[in-house]
C-alpha cells in the first residue's frame, strides 16, 4: 500500500484546498454527527461525539474496537436512534430518519460484513438501489430497471471491475468481488456522501490497492467519503482528514501526519495495536 | 467458477430460448384446456377443478410469502373469509344461481380489507415471530367463525344452487377456476420481474440492507400481502361455489395453510412456476389417496412426511433444483467443448495460448 506516498496528502485533485487541515471545520461541512449518544443498557457506545465531515473530502474514522464507530454510522443512517445529539447533512436535520429516508436524502453506506442480496443477480443487486428515483407514479407491473438504470448500473460494475459476473447470483461471487458488490450499489443512487465499514478489511493487498484507486477516482469527481477502517496504512494514506474515537467520543481529530503524533491517539489505539496488521482484529 | 459465472444466466431459470418456452406455456394451457373435455368421468374433473384452486391458492401465497419470505400460515384466513363473505352476502342479498358468481369480487375485496390491519400488525414482526402470528390470528377467525351470529355457526353456510347437470357442473367451474389460475399466475410472473417484485426478493434477502437502500419496506410488504389475499379470497369464494356450503373447520382449514405452503416449497419457493407445479403433484395425489382408501387421516401423514421429505431433501424446492443441475451440465459441457478446443490451439500454435487462455479482469 504504497501507492499515495508522494502525493500531497488526501487532497484529490480538483477539489477545493480549504481550511480542512486545520480540523475540519472550517470548509463547507456536508454531514455532521453533534453531541451523538447512545447507550446499549449499561455500555455507552456513543458519547457526546461530534464528527463533520466536509464536502469533497475523505475523512476517516478511526478507534480501537468497541469505541464507537459502527454505532456512529448506524445513528447517521438511521439503523439506531441515538439518546441524544443530532445528524445534519448538508445544513439539514436528519436524525431519526428511516433508513430508507437516509438513503434517499444521500447518503449511501457499506457493512462492515457485507451485506449483499445473496438470492438475486449482480445485476438485480444494482437495481433494488437504483429505484428510490422512482418517486412518480410509473406502471408497477413494468419491468424492474429501465435502460436507464442499466446501463447505469453496468457502468458502475465495469468500474469496480465485476461487469462480467452481471447475470450470476450474488451468492456465487467471492468475499472480495462482494465488497465491490456493495460498493458499487451503493453508488447507483449517486449518494452526495459514501460511508464506507472497513472496505479493506479481510481482503487481499491487490483488491485493496484497487479498492483505493477507485476511491480515489471517485473523490477527484467529488464524492465525499468517510471510511471507518482498521487498516492504518490504507487510513493514512487515502484519508484527508481524520477524526480518532475512544469510548464514544472523539480524542482527536487532523490530518494523518498530526495524528500518527498526537499522544492520546498513541494512547488510545496506535500504542496498543503497533502492528498494522490489526486487519485480523475484526 | 469464472467460465459458469460469465454464462449470464441465473440458474434458477430454466434453460431453453424464449421460442422454446413459450411453446412449452401453450402446450400446457391447451393440456389444461382439454381437460375436463377428456376427462368426464365425475370424480376425475372434481379433481381437476380442486387442483386449479389449489393452483390458485398456492401462487397467490407465493407472491407474498414467496417473494418476501415472510411465511405466511394464516392464509386460510383469506380463504375462509372470501368463503363466507360469499356466503353471507348470498344468503342476505337473495342471491341465486350463477349470478353467485358476480359476488367473486366482493368475497376478494373483503379479504384484502382483512388483510391491512393483519398485515399492520403481523408484519412488524419477522420470521418464527410472523408465522406464529399468523397462526395465532388464523385461530381467532375459526373461532370468530363459530360464534358470531351472521356465519350460521357450526353448521356453516349453503352456497346458491346452480340448476347445472353433473357434467356441465365440473366443466364450467374447471373453466373459472382455470380462468382465475391462469390470471394469477401471470400476476405472479409480472410482479416477480417488476421492480415491485425486485423490492420483495430483496427485503426476503435483507430487509434492513434494502431499507438502506431506499426500499419502503412495511408499504411493500403490506401490498404483496394485500394482493395475495385477494386471491386467495377470490378462489375461496369459488371453492364454497364448488363444494356448496362451508364450515368454520372447512373454511378456516389449519391443514390448508400447510398444503399451500408445502406446494410452494416442494415446487420452487419464490419462483413462478415451482407453487403451480407443487399444486400440480400435491392436489390431485392428495385427492386421489383420499377417494381411494377414503380415510382423510392417511394423505395427512403423508403430507406431513412430504414435507419433512422436501425440507430434508430439496430445501430449494424442484424448480430451483433442477434449474441448477442443468446449467452446472450445460456449464461442464461447455468447459469440456472449450478444453478440447484449447488442446487444438496448443497444438496449432504453442506460444500463443498464454495470453489467450488467462482469465481476464476479474477480481477474485
Amino acid at each position: 500500500m504504497t501507492a499515495s506516498r508522494g502525493d500531497p496528502r488526501g487532497r484529490p485533485p480538483g477539489t477545493a484546498p480549504r481550511g480542512e487541515r486545520r480540523g475540519g471545520l472550517s470548509g463547507p461541512v456536508l454531514l455532521r454527527a453533534e453531541g451523538v449518544a447512545k447507550a446499549f443498557g449499561g455500555v455507552q457506545a456513543l458519547d457526546g461525539c461530534t464528527v463533520d465531515v466536509t464536502r469533497g473530502s475523505i475523512t476517516g474514522l478511526i478507534g480501537p474496537n468497541g469505541s464507537g464507530k459502527t454505532t456512529l454510522f448506524n445513528v447517521i443512517t438511521g439503523y439506531e436512534r441515538p439518546d441524544s445529539g443530532d445528524v445534519y447533512l448538508d445544513g439539514r436535520k436528519i436524525t431519526n430518519a428511516r433508513p430508507q429516508q437516509v438513503f434517499a436524502a444521500g447518503i449511501g453506506r457499506t457493512f462492515q460484513l457485507t451485506r449483499i442480496f445473496p438470492r438475486l443477480t449482480v445485476m438485480e443487486n444494482m437495481l433494488v438501489a437504483a429505484q428510490h428515483t422512482g418517486l412518480r407514479v410509473r406502471n408497477p407491473l413494468a419491468r424492474a430497471g429501465g435502460p436507464a438504470d442499466r446501463r447505469r448500473a453496468m457502468e458502475l460494475l465495469e468500474f469496480t471491475g465485476i461487469a462480467s459476473h452481471a447475470g450470476a447470483l450474488a451468492e456465487t461471487l467471492s468475499y472480495g468481488q462482494r465488497k465491490l458488490l456493495e460498493l458499487a450499489y451503493v453508488l447507483v443512487a449517486d449518494p452526495a456522501i459514501v460511508l464506507l465499514d472497513e472496505p479493506a478489511g479481510g481482503v487481499n493487498p491487490s483488491l485493496i490497492h484497487h479498492i483505493t484507486g477507485r476511491i480515489r477516482e471517485l473523490n477527484a469527481a467529488g464524492k465525499t467519503f468517510l471510511i471507518v477502517e482498521h487498516n492504518m496504512d490504507f487510513v493514512m494514506g487515502l484519508c484527508g482528514h481524520i477524526a480518532v474515537l475512544d469510548y464514544g467520543t472523539v480524542v482527536a481529530t487532523g490530518p494523518p501526519e498530526i495524528i500518527r503524533e498526537d499522544p492520546r491517539v498513541l494512547d488510545a489505539y496506535l500504542g496498543m495495536a503497533e502492528d498494522d496488521d490489526d486487519a485480523a482484529e475484526r | 467458477m469464472t467460465v459458469l459465472a460469465r454464462g449470464g444466466r441465473p440458474p434458477r431459470n430454466l434453460p431453453g430460448g424464449p421460442a422454446l418456452r413459450r411453446a412449452g406455456l401453450a402446450v400446457v394451457l391447451l393440456a389444461a384446456c382439454g381437460f375436463p373435455l377428456v376427462f368426464t368421468n365425475q370424480q376425475v374433473a372434481s379433481i381437476g377443478v380442486d387442483t386449479l384452486i389449489f393452483v390458485t391458492a398456492a401462487a397467490a401465497w407465493n407472491v407474498f410469502s414467496g417473494f418476501s419470505g415472510y411465511i405466511s400460515l394464516g392464509h386460510a384466513v383469506f380463504f375462509g373469509s372470501g368463503a363466507y363473505a360469499a356466503g353471507v352476502a348470498a344468503r342476505d342479498w337473495h342471491i341465486t344461481g350463477p349470478a353467485e358468481f358476480a359476488l367473486l369480487p366482493l368475497a376478494a375485496v373483503v379479504a384484502a380489507a382483512i388483510a391491512v390491519p393483519f398485515g399492520l400488525v403481523a408484519l412488524r414482526v419477522r420470521r418464527h415471530t410472523f408465522v406464529v402470528i399468523t397462526i395465532a390470528i388464523f385461530f381467532i377467525f375459526q373461532l370468530m367463525a363459530f360464534n358470531l351470529s351472521f356465519t350460521g355457526g357450526t353448521i356453516g353456510l349453503n352456497a346458491p344452487f346452480l340448476l347445472w347437470g353433473p357434467v356441465a357442473f365440473n366443466q364450467r367451474f374447471f373453466y373459472i377456476a382455470l380462468a382465475i389460475a391462469v390470471a394469477t399466475i401471470g400476476l405472479s410472473w409480472l410482479i416477480r420481474r417488476s421492480r415491485f417484485g425486485l423490492q420483495l426478493r430483496a427485503i426476503r434477502d435483507d430487509e434492513d440492507r434494502a431499507s438502506g437502500l431506499g426500499v419502503r419496506a412495511m408499504p411493500v410488504k403490506l401490498a404483496a400481502f394485500v394482493i395475495s389475499a385477494f386471491v386467495t379470497g377470490m378462489i375461496g369464494a369459488v371453492w364454497f361455489f364448488f363444494i356448496g356450503q362451508v364450515q368454520p373447520q372447512t373454511g378456516f382449514d389449519p391443514i390448508f395453510d400447510l398444503t399451500v405452503a408445502l406446494m410452494a416449497f416442494l415446487g420452487g419457493l419464490g419462483t413462478a412456476a415451482g407453487p403451480v407445479l407443487g399444486a400440480l403433484i400435491l392436489e390431485p395425489a392428495q385427492q386421489y389417496l383420499t377417494q381411494q382408501v377414503s380415510n382423510s387421516y392417511l394423505s395427512q401423514i403423508l403430507l406431513g412426511a412430504v414435507f419433512l421429505l422436501v425440507i430434508l431433501l430439496l430445501p430449494r424446492g424442484l424448480i430451483p433444483t433442477a434449474g441448477e443441475k442443468i446449467t452446472s451440465w450445460q456449464a461442464r459441457r461447455r468447459q469440456a467443448v472449450a478444453a478440447r478446443s484449447s488442446d487444438e490451439a496448443v497444438l496449432a500454435a504453442p506460444d500463443r495460448l498464454g495470453a489467450d487462455q488467462r482469465p481476464r479482469g476479474g477480481v477474485r
